[in-house]
Parts: structure tokens; C-alpha cells; sequence
């Protein structure tokens, strides 16, 4: 979308966005041409349409959707922008597909700066250049002040799946084997470094990227012997099995030693009185895989840059009251459940 | 994790249960309760129980100050927030206690009411000077370890003019619950369990010293062992009671020697007895009404003290007739005994307090120890 003879050039340094940026005039036209084509950057975003035309290949194709509402926006290893841009891919990924196309929605409280506004598309577009995705299709809107909390992003992303692949979370079978790419809460204890009233110096950094190179190096040595596969966002991995566990109607036994946690996390995590089985992870993923193929997939894993940390943690077990237990590295047993608080502290 | 970790050794811990089963007679059984919440949060979450012999019971007392307060105190304090100029700043286990009828500080604040969730008293101080305008009342709970915080606070308020700060004290003493516990004849009326021993606090210790508990011991004859809150802690601190109970003594021993002495903080309880007194009594949720058991500032600080400053009196609220917290904080049920438990009481809707913050003894049980009471049905 050409805007000549719009007079004064986006001042990207120290302008701020206002009711005229999402107001379908040209001041939007100027914002969306000079900030988010620049930062994404393709030939569907060039042909300046309300929707953008792709060919479809013959199989079938997944699609997810997801809202982004991170706080702070920037955290350590991301911004709210990347976030979304992996968050989604991964969504799309963990049926086993190959993530092709986004679209991104932006909700913005009026006042925003473009500064931030420009660093967060910029880190959108790089994430999903590094991902071989293209973001194709977008909407603005903007907000009064107080309506939204400076930034809000939903992506939809689309995905082709190979013949064959139909991974779900009801497919768990007693005997599989639960696999972890890596190690778990690091996402969740970047973002807390930040968060008002908790600020920590950490050297913790999220985890967030985009996982389906990996997920296809899996797929290769498994195929359809990886019955599910899942990234542990809110709620962690705890969340993850207890999902899986339902879904499938079965129950899982962890070895709690067993399960990747950098000292940092587990040092952060007890300050907080957290579980870093209950932190959220933006770039790992939990695969329940067919027993006898469970040590390829694993050391296919292992060989990848994202899965080096990859573990073997536990397994799928006959239980109708679907619990998912932990042998603790104390030597007794507990359950895991769901996280049920917002992640507080213990007062005492 | 360093200094963590060495104490949540499995080599160890298993040498530890060998001592015990070993020790142990197989001829009586061994009931002890563990008095504080860390302690009950730590027994659940490293599954301590499956290294104990059978004959050898723990008990989950009362040390958690959320499962005692009262649903009258959340009901004040939701009063209190009603009045717009209020900004009540708590703890955020604190947000889910039931009040009465159903009320919670969640609730209050989906409605509307200024609470703010706060992670240290200092949050509140931020919060006063920020707006000097509201009333800033923070929400003071607690045993002995979080007295002092509230006196510090206190002190920086005086010192930085901050008129608009008050507190709304709801400070509970130990030994005052324990010597309930084991005096009270409700225990005994409503079949409570011999306590054999107990497990005395970590952190509030660390404050009071060991030498409080002494006159508990001798009284009535029970063993107390100050134990730290990590696993091995707990073990060892098991290890000692059972041999108290073996050659019939009941001391004060300090497992716990890293951080507790027998005097205690000094300057913490000089500080907090210059600032607060004892209320004639104090309502705790399972105990009911306790003599000397709660602490409400001074005179000369009343300035400070929101019940004063905003006329709010004592509520009596009745709690749910189905609950048992009361006797599970007593130790007269266990969680699965209660008809409420896992059915309509669950950590997302809790009736009784022990459901609420993660050492409470049902949530704890919820969260980590049902593995134990409920049947597999192996399915083929």
C-alpha cells in the first residue's frame, strides 16, 4: 500500500501510536506500510489485499490459533513478538506438521511507542524468517489508554502434515515411554525476572523458538510411532500429562530425577515456593512415544541442537484414575496434578 | 542445587528410614504430629511417608496461617475493602480463604475492591508512598516468623510519615496453639488421636528460640524435636522423637541446630513485644476461641492499627456444619475422612481452609498424597 503524499514520515524514534493509527485512514495505512510490511516483508504482504491467496498442497493441513498477553513485553530471550511467532509455529508443529503460514492480529493501547512497537515487529518477521514461515495476512486495532495493557498479539498459523501422521493426545498407550527435549521452566522464570513486585537478577533466559526442525527429525525416526506430542506452555509439564493422561484415559509414573531442571530454575523456583514442573516452557516439547521406538526418537533428539538436553522421564501406566505420579528423588511417591493457584508464593 | 540438595539426599534418607524401622517398636504405634506447614508441604511433596514404617503415623497440625484463619477475619477484611478510600494489600494464598457464604478476597476483588496481591511488606510501603491519598491497609498474618516483618514496617511507616499505612494484625503464637491442642477437651470428645510427639516449627523457632516449648514438654509429657523444613530434616527430627518415645522422655530436642538456638532472635522478639501485645483471645479456624493466642498492636501505635482506625469489630462467623477442618487441624481426622474432600472441596473451590494454601493439610494431601488412598483398578 503506497501512501505518497502523506506529509510527515512515522517517527519511528519517538512517536507513539494514537486513535488515527487504527482508524482505517491513512495514518494506518502509513503505520502498517512503513513498520509491519517492512518487519515481515513477502509477496503476499506486497499485493496489499484483505486476505492473501496461497496454493495448497495435496494431504492435510492443521491450523491453530493463539493470543498473546505477555507481561512484561520484553522479557530475557524475547519479546512479546517472537513469542507469538514460536508459540504458534509450535502449536501447528506438534501435530507433526510443517508450520507454513501465520497471520497476526495486533491489538494496541493507544500511546504504545513505536520504538517498541517497530522492535517487536522486527523480532516477529526475524523469528519467522529463521523459521522458513511467512506471516501473510494481519490486522490493527488500536485502543484508548487503559483498554489494553500496551500490547496484545493473536497468531494463526497454518501447517501441512505428512501422510500417515495423525498424532493425538488420546493415542497414549500403557507401556509408552514420556520424552522431554529438554530442560523445563525456563520461560516462566525469564518472565518473572522482569515481572513487577518479583524483579530477581537471573541469568535464566527463555527458552522460546521454534520447534518443528526438530519435531521433523523425530518424526523421522519415529513416524507413527509417536503417539503424541505436546509443548508444555501455562501449566508445564504437569499440566501437559494431565491432559495427555486424561485424553487417553491412562495414567503416567515419572522419576522425578529423572527430569531435566537447570540449577538456576530450581534455585529461582524454591525462592518462589514454585514447581518448576508447574513453570512454563515456550521451546520445549513432551513426546509420548511407542516403547520400542522411544530410543531412536531419543537419540534422534539428542543429535539435534534443540533436543541436546532431550530426557527419558517416565511412563505411560494402566491407571483409571488417571493420575500422573512422580518417584521423587527423596524416594517416596507423590502425585502431580494440575497447577491449581495462580504460581504464589508460600507466605511462610 | 547447593545447599539444597545435600539435604534431600536418597542415599541418606534411606539410611535414616533404616535407623527408624530398626528403632521402632513393632509393639505400639508412634502418632506425631507435625505442627507446621512447611513441615506437612515437605512430608507430601517428597512422598516421606512411604519411607515410614506403618506403626509410624505423621499427624498435620494446624501451623498454617491461612488454614487458621477464620472465614470472620476474611469477612472483615472484605468489609474493610468495601470502603472505597481502602487499598488492601495481602498475600496471595490469602485470596482464595473463604469468608462466609461463599465470600473470598477474589471474589471482593472481581467486584471491584482495590486488593492488591503483594509479595513482602515492603510492596505495601511502595504502594503508600505511591499514593499517598489511599488508606493502604495491609492484610498481617502469620506465626512468629512474620511478626517482625510487620513491626519493620511499621517502624519505616513512623519514620517516613506514611499516614496513610495501617495494619490489619491477625498475628497468631505457637505455643499458645499447641498447648491448646493438647489441653483442649474437644480432642478428646470428638475421639482425637493420642500425639505421641511433635515436630516443632523451623522458621518460626528461628525467632523464638527453643526454650518456649519447654514448659509444653514438661506439662504434658510430650517429646518435641525443632526440625528445619527439607526431607532429611523431617527424618531425622522423626528418628529423634521415636527415640524419646523409646526411653520415655519428652525434651525439647533442636534438630534444627543451623539456624535455632534456644534463645532465639533477640532483636526480632524485642522488637515485636515493644510494638504488640497479647489479645485476651484470638479465634483460630479448628481451635475456636484460644486464651493469649493472638497478638493486635499497642496503644501507642494505634494510629497503625486498622481495626481501631476504621472501627471494625469481631465478626462470629459459623463455617460449613460438613467440614472437618477442625478436626483435621487437630488431628483428630485425616483429609480423606471428610465427606467434603475431593468432591465438593477441591483447591479450586475450597469450603474448609485446609484446601486452600499448599501446606494446608487437604490441599497438601490433593496435591501430592492421594496416590496412597485410592484403589487402582487395573483396567485390561
Amino acid at each position: 500500500m503506497s501512501v505518497k503524499g502523506y506529509q510527515r514520515k512515522l517517527d519511528v524514534e519517538n512517536g507513539r501510536v494514537d486513535l488515527s493509527h487504527g482508524s482505517g485512514g491513512r495514518a494506518m495505512a502509513q503505520l502498517i506500510s512503513g513498520l509491519f510490511h517492512q518487519a515481515f516483508g513477502n509477496e503476499w504482504l506486497a499485493r496489499c489485499n484483505d486476505q492473501s491467496a496461497f496454493d495448497v498442497a495435496a494431504g492435510r493441513m492443521v491450523m491453530t490459533t493463539d493470543g498473546y498477553v505477555v507481561s512484561p513485553l520484553f522479557f530475557p530471550g524475547g519479546n512479546i513478538g517472537s513469542l507469538a511467532v514460536h508459540g504458534t509455529i509450535n502449536d501447528v508443529a506438534m501435530s507433526g506438521a510443517r508450520p507454513l503460514y501465520l497471520s497476526a492480529s495486533f491489538i494496541i493501547e493507544e500511546g504504545f511507542p513505536f520504538s517498541d512497537l517497530k522492535a517487536i515487529a522486527d523480532s516477529m518477521g526475524a523469528a519467522a524468517r529463521s523459521a522458513g514461515v511467512y506471516i501473510i495476512a494481519g490486522d490493527t486495532k488500536v485502543v484508548e489508554r487503559g483498554k489494553a495493557d500496551g500490547l496484545f498479539i493473536s497468531t494463526t498459523g497454518i501447517g501441512i502434515v505428512a501422510d500417515g501422521l495423525d498424532l493425538s493426545a488420546d493415542k497414549a498407550r500403557v507401556g509408552d515411554r514420556v520424552l522431554v527435549s529438554g530442560s523445563l521452566g525456563d520461560h516462566g522464570v525469564a518472565v518473572m525476572s522482569k515481572r513487577q513486585n518479583v524483579a530477581f537478577q537471573t541469568e535464566v533466559v527463555s527458552d522460546s523458538v521454534a520447534l518443528h526442525n526438530l519435531v521433523a527429525v523425530m518424526v523421522a525416526a519415529g513416524g507413527s510411532g509417536i503417539r503424541v506430542m505436546r509443548d508444555p506452555t501455562r501449566g508445564g509439564l504437569a499440566a501437559t500429562l494431565n491432559e495427555i493422561a486424561h485424553q487417553s484415559e491412562l495414567g503416567f509414573r515419572l522419576q522425578e530425577a529423572s527430569i531435566p531442571v537447570k540449577p538456576a530454575v530450581a534455585a529461582t523456583c524454591e525462592l518462589l515456593g514454585l514447581d518448576p514442573i508447574h513453570v512454563a516452557n515456550e521451546g520445549k516439547l513432551v513426546a509420548i512415544v511407542a516403547p520400542d521406538l522411544a530410543d531412536a526418537v531419543l537419540a534422534a533428539m539428542k543429535a539435534h541442537p534443540l533436543g541436546a538436553d532431550a530426557a527419558d522421564i517416565g511412563e505411560a501406566v494402566a491407571d483409571n484414575r488417571k493420575f500422573v505420579q512422580m518417584a521423587t528423588g527423596f524416594g517416596g511417591r507423590r502425585i502431580v496434578d494440575w497447577l491449581w493457584a495462580e504460581q504464589l508464593p508460600r507466605i511462610c | 542445587m547447593k545447599y539444597a540438595d545435600e539435604f534431600r539426599d536418597k542415599a541418606i534418607a534411606q539410611g535414616i528410614a533404616r535407623a527408624i524401622g530398626a528403632e521402632v517398636s513393632s509393639q505400639r504405634a508412634y502418632r506425631f504430629m507435625e505442627f507446621c506447614g512447611g513441615h506437612t508441604h515437605a512430608i507430601a511433596r517428597y512422598g516421606l511417608e512411604d519411607l515410614l514404617p506403618a506403626n509410624v503415623r505423621m499427624i498435620h497440625g494446624p501451623g498454617c496461617p491461612v488454614c487458621v484463619l477464620p472465614a470472620s477475619r476474611i469477612d472483615m477484611a472484605i468489609r474493610l475493602v468495601d470502603r472505597p478510600e481502602v487499598t488492601l494489600c495481602v498475600y496471595g494464598d490469602l485470596m482464595r480463604a473463604p469468608g462466609s457464604q461463599g465470600q473470598s478476597l477474589l471474589r471482593a476483588k472481581a467486584l471491584g475492591a482495590d486488593i492488591r496481591m503483594v509479595y513482602s511488606t515492603l510492596d505495601a510501603i511502595r504502594l503508600a508512598e505511591q499514593a499517598p491519598s489511599r488508606e493502604v491497609v495491609f492484610f498481617a498474618i502469620g506465626f512468629e516468623t512474620t511478626t517482625p516483618p510487620t513491626a519493620v514496617m511499621i517502624r519505616i511507616a513512623e519514620k517516613k510519615r506514611l499516614k496513610g499505612l495501617s495494619v490489619f494484625c491477625n498475628h497468631v503464637l505457637t505455643p499458645s496453639a499447641m498447648h491448646s491442642i493438647l489441653e483442649n477437651p474437644k480432642i478428646r470428645d470428638t475421639g482425637g488421636v493420642p500425639i505421641d510427639g511433635f515436630i516443632g516449627p523451623a522458621h518460626v523457632s528461628t525467632i523464638i528460640g527453643t526454650q518456649p516449648y519447654e514448659p509444653l514438654a514438661e506439662q504434658f509429657g510430650k517429646p518435641i524435636v525443632i526440625a528445619g523444613f527439607e526431607p532429611l530434616d523431617v527424618m531425622q527430627a522423626i528418628l529423634m522423637l521415636v527415640r524419646q518415645v523409646n526411653e520415655d522422655r519428652y525434651e525439647v530436642e533442636n534438630q534444627y541446630s543451623r539456624a535455632v538456638t534456644r534463645d532465639g532472635n533477640r532483636r526480632a522478639k524485642d522488637e515485636v513485644s515493644q510494638m504488640f501485645e497479647l489479645r485476651e483471645q484470638f479465634e483460630w479456624r479448628g481451635l475456636g476461641l484460644v486464651p493469649n493466642s493472638g497478638l493486635k498492636l499497642k496503644r501507642a501505635y494505634a494510629q497503625f492499627d486498622a481495626e481501631t482506625r476504621f472501627a471494625i469489630h469481631d465478626l462470629r462467623v459459623a463455617d460449613n456444619p460438613a467440614c472437618e477442618c477442625c478436626a483435621i487441624l487437630r488431628g483428630a481426622k485425616r483429609p480423606v475422612e471428610c465427606k467434603l474432600f475431593g468432591t465438593v472441596c477441591t483447591p479450586e473451590t475450597p469450603i474448609g481452609s485446609c484446601m486452600v494454601s499448599s501446606e494446608g493439610a487437604c490441599a497438601a494431601y490433593w496435591t501430592y498424597g492421594r496416590v496412597r488412598d485410592e484403589p487402582v483398578r487395573h483396567t485390561s
